[in-house]
């Protein structure tokens, strides 16, 4: 009843293509916009900006660009980390080194330093595949975790490798508030969020799909394997990059090379795998998720255990968030292997016939 | 010349450590075509399970004797490692069957995360010593030859020696036992090997058993080496480039794969590294495996790559 599209004929191929043909979505979508920028600045407390909602956005533009590699184009990748390293640093040297550079195009700029950097260590996915390409994506991990902390031109020669930044602004207005780095990473995210599912259901997202189904076969009918898997490695290592140099920029404002660590690689992954491979919807449930759970078991534990009168340390705590978050997400991949995408498309379906029951 | 070959020698050496681990990684993923990410998880388990089992032994049962504490030290892991490959294979992969590798791997990467907490849980945190007798006074050979002779490292040869001494066994189980043929079924095709009545759960429990003995061995000896901390579980990071470069597929490249790898870090740390600030034996390790790859993409022993549309 609530979710359906009969009746919505499409009269012209404007309206037939358009990025969300069922009214239904439309509304949901322009209402879930609405109340992210509207209502949520009026409603949430600082902590919840803080420790939630901004890790959540910054982590969700991360999970879309690893999605487009991942998801879309098939190509596993654990160089996540390293990508968002090289956005943060690259963006940090841009904005430091040239005097009055605001912060946009500095994020741009280290987004494209990513760029180059994940075009350069996707050049193996030419040649290597699957698994072993996995592994080899962790050289670029490595390279970066090294780079940024042997050379030390990268991080202005501090001794310790560990960089800041502060009077941030945008357009003349000032990032200090919660509020104001809330709203402008939801601006970023929902810009490149619509870019992102644009990019996938055109011509090249279809070529993406293609490889990820069989590059052999993509290959016999024309489309370039190399273009292909490059384009995808620079369009998501942009969007990773630009998340990364966000995360540094607006969440962590002073951060050092172990900051993104190969951690990074594995959550984005769980992210894409738990929200749903080769979804753009999915990446933000998956960065909800892995994004409020460790928040919530850190909440929930200690009241667990003083409700059952358990003398537990701090170190205990953290041994048993790492259990329980170990084990949600292999019970997770059991009971739904096809991610939250699944569940909600499902959702969607019964919602179609909704209240009747065929 | 001397040294150069001093650094040979030891780079051999640790690719014999490396290539022990990265067996285990080949053992499980010939079987049942997981990239088992809990493979470090596994070490670091049954390290801190054998440090912690040789040191209670002898409080529970007041025989104050280093062999038989670390002796039962090493049964009882053994147990415990053999009660996790249940426990793997029952909860966990027996539901997974058929799904993409992308899955399994992070699968098990969840299961790493939930074996670092149970270990550190049960076993605790701190910093343990694994005694199990080994020399540490150095040697010189070929003085003869060279003036000053080579260092070499006594306890690294007998590590050396225990990882040859495995793999050889390892090659027999594999091939001379009748459950070795099985398991070799199974890695060749898992409906073939089913058909014939070969019963698959068992099998995997078979594997993850032994590649849990061969984590338990890999975690003795990194662990008297290093002491039993968290860093070993990072342990398996630097073998990973060994397990590509030989080839997913393959035991002897396993091990060819860790000597390269080996050589090819500690060379290149010492002769490459003061160029550009050295710490470089880590990504060289990935670069080095890549060069390889490119050249071979399916590693120097894994299965060639057929494509079919």
């Amino acid at each position: 009843m609530l979710y359906r599209e009969n009746g919505q004929f499409k009269s012209t191929y404007r309206a037939d293509q358009q990025v969300f043909p069922i009214r239904q979505d439309r509304i949901f979508v322009i209402a879930v916009l609405a109340f992210a920028f509207l209502a949520v600045p009026m409603l949430a407390s600082d902590y919840l900006f803080r420790a939630i909602l901004i890790p959540f956005l910054i982590f969700s533009l991360a999970a879309v660009g690893v999605n487009i590699l991942v998801g879309y184009c098939g190509q596993i990748s654990l160089g996540s980390g390293a990508f968002m390293a090289v956005g943060a640093y690259g963006a940090y040297n841009f904005f430091v080194r040239i005097p009055g550079m605001p912060l946009v195009p500095a994020l741009i700029l280290g987004g494209l330093c990513a760029t180059a950097f994940g075009v350069l260590f996707g050049l193996p996915s030419l040649r290597v595949r699957g698994l072993y390409l996995a592994v080899a994506t962790l050289a670029a991990q490595f390279f970066a975790d090294w780079m940024f902390l042997r050379i030390k031109w990268f991080t202005l020669d501090t001794p310790s490798g560990s960089v800041a930044v502060s009077n941030l602004q945008v357009f003349g207005l000032p990032l200090e508030s919660a509020v104001s780095k809330y709203l402008f990473c939801l601006a970023v995210l929902v810009i490149i969020a619509m870019l992102a599912k644009n990019l996938v259901r055109g011509a090249i997202g279809r070529e993406w799909m293609a490889i990820r189904d069989m590059d052999v076969a993509a290959a016999v009918i024309g489309i370039r394997p190399m273009y292909a898997k490059l384009s995808a490695f620079a369009v998501s290592s942009f969007i990773i990059g630009v998340a990364g140099a966000l995360w540094a920029f607006i969440y962590l404002g002073a951060w050092e090379p172990s900051a993104f660590s190969v951690d990074y690689s594995f959550r984005l992954l769980f992210m894409v795998i738990i929200g749903g491979l080769g979804s753009i919807m999915g990446s933000f449930f998956g960065a909800a998720f892995i994004v409020v759970l460790p928040i919530a078991l850190n909440q929930f534990l200690p009241v667990l255990a003083g409700a059952l009168g358990l003398q537990i340390s701090t170190a205990g705590i953290s041994h048993a968030e790492l259990m329980i978050f170990g084990a949600l997400i292999v019970w997770f991949l059991i009971v739904e292997p096809h991610g939250l995408a699944r569940l909600w498309s499902t959702a969607k379906q019964k919602l179609q016939l909704w209240p009747f029951p065929h | 010349m001397g040294f150069f070959l001093e650094t040979l020698f030891g780079g051999l050496m640790v690719g014999m450590l490396y290539s022990l681990i990265a067996l285990g990684f080949v053992l499980i993923f010939k079987a049942s075509g997981v990239f088992n990410f809990a493979q470090g998880a596994m070490v670091l388990f049954a390290a801190l399970a054998m440090a912690r089992f040789a040191e209670w032994v002898p409080q529970w049962t007041g025989i104050e004797n280093r062999w038989f504490a670390n002796v039962a030290g090493f049964v009882l892991a053994g147990v415990v490692m053999f009660a996790t490959a249940w426990a793997v294979e029952r909860l966990v992969l027996r539901h997974l069957v058929n799904q993409e590798g992308a899955t399994l791997l992070l699968a098990t990467l969840g299961i790493a995360y939930f074996i670092d907490g149970l270990g550190q849980t049960l076993f605790g945190s701190n910093i343990y010593k694994i005694d199990i007798g080994l020399p540490k006074d150095p040697i010189f050979v070929l003085d003869s030859l060279f003036p000053g002779g080579i260092l070499i490292n006594k306890e690294d040869l007998i590590a050396a020696a225990i990882a040859a001494a495995l793999v050889t066994l390892l090659s027999l189980f594999f091939q001379k036992t009748g459950t070795g043929r099985a398991l070799r079924a199974v890695a060749d095709d898992h409906q073939a090997a089913q058909s014939i009545g070969i019963p698959l759960a068992r099998i995997w429990v078979i594997v993850w058993c032994v590649a849990g003995v061969v984590a338990l061995v890999a975690g003795m000896i990194w662990g008297s080496k290093l002491g039993v901390q968290f860093s070993l579980a990072t342990v398996a990071m630097r073998a990973l480039p060994v397990v590509i470069l030989g080839g997913l597929t393959s035991v002897p490249g396993a091990i060819i794969g860790g000597l390269i790898i080996g050589v090819g870090e500690k060379l290149s740390e010492v002769y490459l590294g003061p160029f550009v600030g050295g710490g470089i034996e880590i990504w060289f390790a990935y670069v080095l495996a890549l060069v390889f790859l490119l050249f071979r993409p399916q590693g120097l022993f894994g299965e060639k790559i057929i494509d079919r549309v």
